[in-house]
């Protein structure tokens, strides 16, 4: 049982994949992590020593920001671009797409599910 | 991409004469400009700037938050209050 920044427990994976499913942490920095512990990223979690394991923590928590802080950081910035009133920040107020994107058709993933328009007259093929 | 570094940041010339005259001055005036495209400098705080959106001027009083973002992004040039719901537009219909 390997626990890592909080909750997270992979385990019977090998490292540089089971390290992902940290928040924040991806496939690179992940590989990174491995190259600076000097430990072989083939190895299964299960594998590692304590010793191991103790030099991943420590190198997670001094030099990325994971899950809760991540997730508080990126909820900072956005409320920091609303409550400034700035373009990107009424973007985020209306959950429109907020990079230029065209919202005259798709957008779903920012403006959720379609919702069927009422009274609107069905086009018919001739 | 980004702009580089070593440019510094975009300010149109005329902006910055404005500005440094009128907080020399320290009147509290709205500077009208139409440079939606300069950045927001250290300088500007507390200024009051009146940012053209093809229309009219847009009041924006620039606090420290603001700097480095562009002053076009305070005044917006589109209007969308939302379509009309389905009984509004019965209602008009029958009218």
């Amino acid at each position: 049982m390997a626990r890592i920044s909080g909750v997270n427990i992979p385990t019977n994976k090998k490292i540089h994949i089971a390290l992902t499913y940290i928040f924040g942490i991806g496939a690179k920095i992940a590989l990174d992590i491995c190259n600076k512990a000097s430990i072989d990223k083939s190895k299964r979690v299960n594998e590692l020593n304590d010793n191991e394991v103790n030099k991943i923590r420590e190198l997670v928590d001094s030099n990325y920001s994971v899950e809760g802080d991540l997730r508080r950081k990126i909820s900072m910035d956005i409320k920091r671009l609303t409550d400034l009133g700035c373009y990107r920040g009424l973007r985020h107020r209306k959950k429109l797409p907020v990079r230029g994107q065209r919202t005259h058709t798709n957008a779903r993933t920012r403006k959720g599910k379609a919702v069927a328009i009422a009274g609107r007259k069905k086009v018919t093929k001739g | 991409m980004s702009r580089s570094i070593w440019k510094g940041p975009f300010v149109d010339i005329t902006l910055i004469k404005k500005a440094e005259k009128l907080s020399e001055s320290g009147r509290k005036e709205v500077i009208k400009t139409w440079s939606r495209r300069s950045t927001i400098i250290p300088q500007f705080v507390g200024l009051t700037f009146g940012v053209y959106n093809g229309h009219k001027f847009i009041p924006v009083s620039v606090t420290e938050n603001m700097v480095g973002h562009k002053l076009g992004e305070f005044s917006p040039t589109r209007i969308f209050k939302g379509h009309t719901t389905a009984d509004k537009k019965v209602v008009a219909k029958v009218t």
